[in-house]
């Protein structure tokens, strides 16, 4: 009945001196503790998507573009202000974890990178989970840290007294209050509205924040139905004929990566969006990939000025073309955010007036409430006490023809002020009191 | 009796031994065996379950709610003593539990894996439902002491691992007389023949379901203990994955002894840990290599490696 | 009453999707007794093959649309097989006569393994091969509109389940696969080298799986991970309708089917647990599932 694979006595024995060895080798591994980075170099550590859903649209653009600018950083070929090699004179040195498992074992994670890996700073953190998560303990051990994607607007609320962790990206309030205004804007006429989200924290609080904003911009809509199918579900029929018997004239999303292409995909092919128009608050990192597939007009974001969003300045010229050379794509929204996390990293150490490695101290009360430049503008850390940076919120319509390839028509951007609640203010009551003390001119 | 106590005074050193260990460990050390302890907390559960013949894929349904019933313990109810945080989650478990079982035990093998697997996503999907518990974003667990002592700023992970230890411990030391005593023999002989279990008169479904609530209540520990250490809880613990780390840990260590599940959880912890830093973009390779050459070479956990009894294969 | 319509056409979509999926998996557990964790993976690289194939030939030039369907059936069953046959050979056959649940583990790590491989063979960027699912269009029936290839995805499902039926009912081979699946000592005892047979079973198996993910390929985006969301649900049909049953797999499809069509089209909240919920319920009143066969205690 085949043969019995019991280990003979002498495979046994080097079986169990084996992983006596292994088991061993690994706790002194742990007391010692991996090479600690040498004083000339400033070692960061980069957490993202590498692995599952997250990784194709933004993990792996993200850690691509790190690689682009730290490449350019250590070389000293970003153009001014941060034409200098490394930062602050110490070459830049990078560890990439993956972000997958959880928020739990990314607190482990954290520390891990923290403790063992010695680094002297982290960037990332796609999920809002593992940034709620992870902030606190950034706190405890006092380590600075940015977090460069995740949309969560509970952040900052949640974190009492930030001093390590910053955010350089914007969230989900400031996505949904600008595609409210938009729509205001350029189809003031619709009554119809309908949602498609993915059943998590994300979508949930996205279509939230957007029925609260449509509710002030435009009071007379009809909310004819969301749907929140599962996220990574990717086959969205019955979404798609629920959604089409309430004829809907907008169809509003937040979905990302590959739920949102085979979602627009599907639609488009069921004739969904030949009645409704799309608006995709992430859209633009779908920008090169959709060809034909979204129809004319549809209404897409991209997290603020990144990606196809970027501004013209040297900055974005520099990135959209090194990035490309190297990586054979334009940068999508996620790349860019992670290259202003470290242009944030970099304006940190070099005006932090230290002499070789900056403290985690010097770094952060350096980057609180500054104003530096980015490859999407000019951006002031404005919100949370000086920790949460403040930014325009853009949107525009995607057309594409087989000629000339994808385009962005109809553009239009919302100050920071105008998308974003001041400090002091919880994001819904913002919205639902009417906005006050934005400005939006 | 000798025998018993002999492993009794060598849990008992083990015990010391790591936690003394947390003063000469660096800080993550002690964080992650801190988890690992939860953990194996949890897989002595699916152990219990094991030698009953039963295979768990829901072990993350106790878990979840253990960590849960800290989180929402310290955020609603104001309460912030690590033990009665712990309690808490006992339980609400043990309530959870006690009602399921009368369902579950009635069956076995692949339907009982289902079914225990449907359970645990339906609390996940619960949880993702509810925007008011944060969603998949989770919330975070107020800062705690234990019966007034409160860890200051260096000595957090010290004062966890120190309360992970004794709760494992005293589950190891039960668990120890439990599986000596009848109910758990019982369990063992359920799993060879049931049919014959019964006609000697003990009820099946009594000791199944027994034995459930207990594996249950460990469960809950275990997912206690991670949310104390960790800070923060969300749904995650439900899903389908994470018991099914559990399910591959309790075979990792096999069922042969009280210490396996903690012996396996530290090995799983560290490969995976160590295959995360070094193999970023491939650890589930490694891990599941790894894994395949336990099972093909060691099929009754690590823990064979170090016992001198051994049957001969037929 | 639009909405019953609604219901019933999707129902039945998503129902022949379940089954294609599932089909694999109930097979291989009748005969072999393996609940199969990998067939997720199996999926995905039919997915993966299908799309990486059909993405080529669009991008070498090619407008045939028939070509890209044939592209799509034969890469995902090559593979399919290929993938299978080295499982089964290689490593579940050192694994027969132990116990059922090691088994399961073993599955769980090929997962992990076929996972990464996958992963680091195609990368991670979303493979988006929509051409034969756009070509196809829509038919329109008012408000509702129905996609064509979603209904040659029901058209194959019928054939293959047709095909499965006959198979096990009429032909030799399937009489000898069913006595299998009843006892497989006594088959033994009767001179089926049951060897070769479940080589054979494992492999039509693991094709089925490659052929509802190479089918699913051009409607979805393709993307490391979608073979772990699969098996749940796949798992919870085949339990559901009876393992090792195909008309169980093809009843607990349409039930799952219509159930979460239904709850999407009238109560949204339930959809994350309808499947299970479903699950739940058949296994109280059939405890081993629709058309599981009880199976005899030996005493």
């Amino acid at each position: 009945m085949g043969h019995s694979l019991q280990p003979k006595p002498w495979q046994r024995t080097l079986l169990s001196t084996a992983t006596s060895l292994a088991i061993a080798s690994a706790g002194i591994m742990g007391f010692a503790g991996s090479a600690s980075a040498q004083e000339d170099t400033f070692k960061v550590g980069l957490v993202t998507f590498l692995s599952g859903g997250a990784s194709g649209p933004f993990g792996v653009p993200a850690a691509q573009a790190a690689e682009t600018v730290i490449k350019a950083i250590n070389e000293g070929t970003l153009p001014k202000p941060y034409n200098t090699k490394g930062i602050n004179g110490l070459q830049l040195e990078s560890v990439v974890i993956d972000e997958a498992g959880g928020p739990t074992k990314q607190v482990e994670e954290y520390r891990n990178l923290v403790q063992r890996q010695n680094v002297d700073a982290v960037i990332g953190y796609i999920s809002s989970g593992d940034c709620l998560a992870v902030s606190p303990v950034a706190e405890e051990l006092k380590t600075f840290t940015i977090a460069f994607d995740c949309g969560t607007p509970r952040l900052f609320p949640e974190l009492e007294s930030p001093k390590y962790f910053f955010r350089t990206g914007l969230d989900a309030t400031a996505d949904n209050v600008g595609a409210a205004h938009y729509l205001k804007e350029t189809r003031p006429d619709i009554t119809r509205v309908a949602g498609i989200q993915q059943n998590y924290a994300w979508g949930q609080d996205s279509w939230n924040d957007f029925q609260l904003s449509m509710k002030q911009l435009m009071p007379g809509t009809e909310f004819v139905d969301n749907q929140t199918p599962q996220i990574f579900q990717g086959s969205y029929g019955t979404e798609i004929s629920a959604l089409q018997t309430s004829r809907p004239e907008i169809v509003h999303s937040s979905m990302w990566g590959g739920d949102m292409e085979a979602f627009v995909t599907q639609a488009n092919v069921r004739g969904l969006l030949d009645q409704a128009t799309a608006v995709l608050t992430t859209g633009e990192s779908g920008f090169n990939r959709f060809k034909d597939q979204a129809p004319d007009g549809t209404i897409i974001g991209g997290r603020g000025p990144f990606g196809a969003f970027m501004p013209e300045n040297d900055l974005s010229e520099w990135f959209s073309k090194a990035y490309e050379a190297q990586h054979g794509v334009p940068p999508s929204y996620p790349s860019s955010k992670m290259a202003q996390a470290l242009l944030a990293l970099k304006y940190a150490a070099d005006n932090s007036g230290a002499e070789g490695k900056p403290s985690d101290e010097q770094l952060a009360s350096t980057l609180k409430s500054a104003t530096f430049e980015s490859v999407s503008g000019t951006v002031r850390m404005a919100l949370s006490g000086g920790h949460q940076a403040l930014q325009p919120m853009l949107y525009g319509e995607y057309y594409y023809s087989p000629e000339t390839g994808p385009e962005l028509r109809n553009i239009r951007s919302y100050t920071g002020a105008c998308v974003s609640p001041p400090d002091g203010h919880d994001a819904q009551e913002w919205i639902e009191n009417g906005f006050p003390e934005a400005n939006c001119n | 009796m000798m025998r018993l106590r002999k492993t009794e005074i060598s849990l008992v050193v083990a015990a010391l031994v790591l936690g003394l260990s947390s003063l000469i460990s660096p800080d993550w050390l002690v964080f992650t065996s801190t988890l690992a302890v939860a953990a194996a907390l949890v897989v002595m559960g699916v152990v219990m379950l094991m030698r009953a013949g039963l295979i768990s894929f829901g072990q993350g349904l106790f878990y979840c709610t253990g960590g849960y019933a800290v989180g929402l313990g310290g955020r609603f109810l104001g309460v912030t003593d690590a033990l009665a945080l712990v309690g808490m989650g006992i339980v609400a478990t043990v309530a959870l539990a006690m009602v399921l079982g009368l369902l579950l035990t009635r069956y076995r093998e692949i339907f009982f894996a289902m079914l225990t697997l449907a359970f645990s996503m339906i609390l996940y999907g619960v949880l993702v439902k509810s925007h008011g518990l944060g969603s998949t974003d989770g919330f975070s667990v107020v800062n705690w002491s234990i019966l007034g002592y409160q860890p200051d700023q260096g000595h957090q992970s010290a004062t966890g691992l120190w309360l992970a230890i004794v709760l494992a411990l005293a589950a190891a030391l039960f668990l120890n007389r439990y599986f000596q005593s009848s109910i758990g023999l019982a369990c063992e002989a359920i799993r060879e023949n049931e049919v014959r279990v019964e006609y000697m008169g003990i009820s099946r479904r009594q000791v199944l379901y027994i034995n459930y609530v207990i594996a249950a209540a460990l469960g809950s520990i275990g997912g206690s203990l991670t949310a104390l250490t960790a800070g923060h809880v969300d749904p995650t613990m439900a899903y389908w994955t994470i018991s099914g780390e559990f399910v591959f840990i309790a075979l990792l260590g096999g069922t042969g002894h009280v210490a396996a599940p903690f012996v396996a959880a530290f090995i799983f912890i560290l490969v995976r840990t160590y295959a995360v830093e070094l193999f970023p973009n491939s650890w589930q390779l490694i891990l599941g290599i790894v894994l395949l050459l336990i099972i093909l070479f060691l099929p009754k956990g690590i823990w064979s490696l170090f016992t001198r009894t051994r049957r001969a294969e037929a | 009453m639009l909405t019953i319509w609604a219901i019933l056409i999707d129902g039945l979509i998503y129902a022949s999707w379940l089954f294609l999926v599932a089909a694999g998996l109930t097979v291989i557990y009748g005969v072999m007794r393996i609940l199969n964790m990998a067939h997720g993976s199996l999926y995905a690289l039919g997915a993966y093959a299908s799309a990486s194939s059909i993405g080529w030939y669009y991008a070498s030039g090619g407008d045939q649309l028939w070509i890209a369907f044939a592209l799509l059936a034969s890469c995902a069953i090559v593979i399919g097989a290929i993938a299978g046959f080295i499982m089964e050979r290689g490593i579940l056959r050192l694994m027969y006569g132990r116990d059922e649940v090691l088994m399961l583990i073993v599955t769980f790590a090929l997962l992990l393994i076929l996972e990464d491989l996958m992963k680091l063979a195609w990368g991670t960027t979303p493979y988006f091969a929509y051409q034969p699912y756009a070509a196809l269009g829509r038919f329109n029936f008012g408000v509702l509109s129905v996609s064509g290839y979603q209904i040659m995805v029901v058209g194959v499902s019928v054939v293959v389940g047709a095909i499965l039926w006959f198979w096990l009912e009429r032909t030799r081979t399937g009489k000898i696969l069913r006595s299998i699946i009843h006892d497989r000592e006594v088959s033994e005892a009767m001179g089926v080298n049951v060897r070769r047979m479940f080589t054979m079973t494992f492999v039509i198996g693991a094709s089925l799986g490659a052929i509802a993910g190479g089918v699913t390929a051009p409607i979805i985006s393709v993307v490391p991970g979608i073979g772990v969301e699969v098996i749940v649900v796949a798992f919870a049909v085949v339990v559901t309708g009876g393992l090792g049953s195909i008309t169980g797999a093809a009843i607990g499809a349409l039930i799952v089917g219509l159930a979460r069509a239904a709850s999407i089209h009238t109560m949204p909240q339930l959809e994350l647990f309808i499947i299970y919920a479903v699950m739940a319920s058949v296994l109280i009143f059939r405890p081993n599932g629709l058309f599981g066969q009880a199976t005899a205690r030996k005493i």
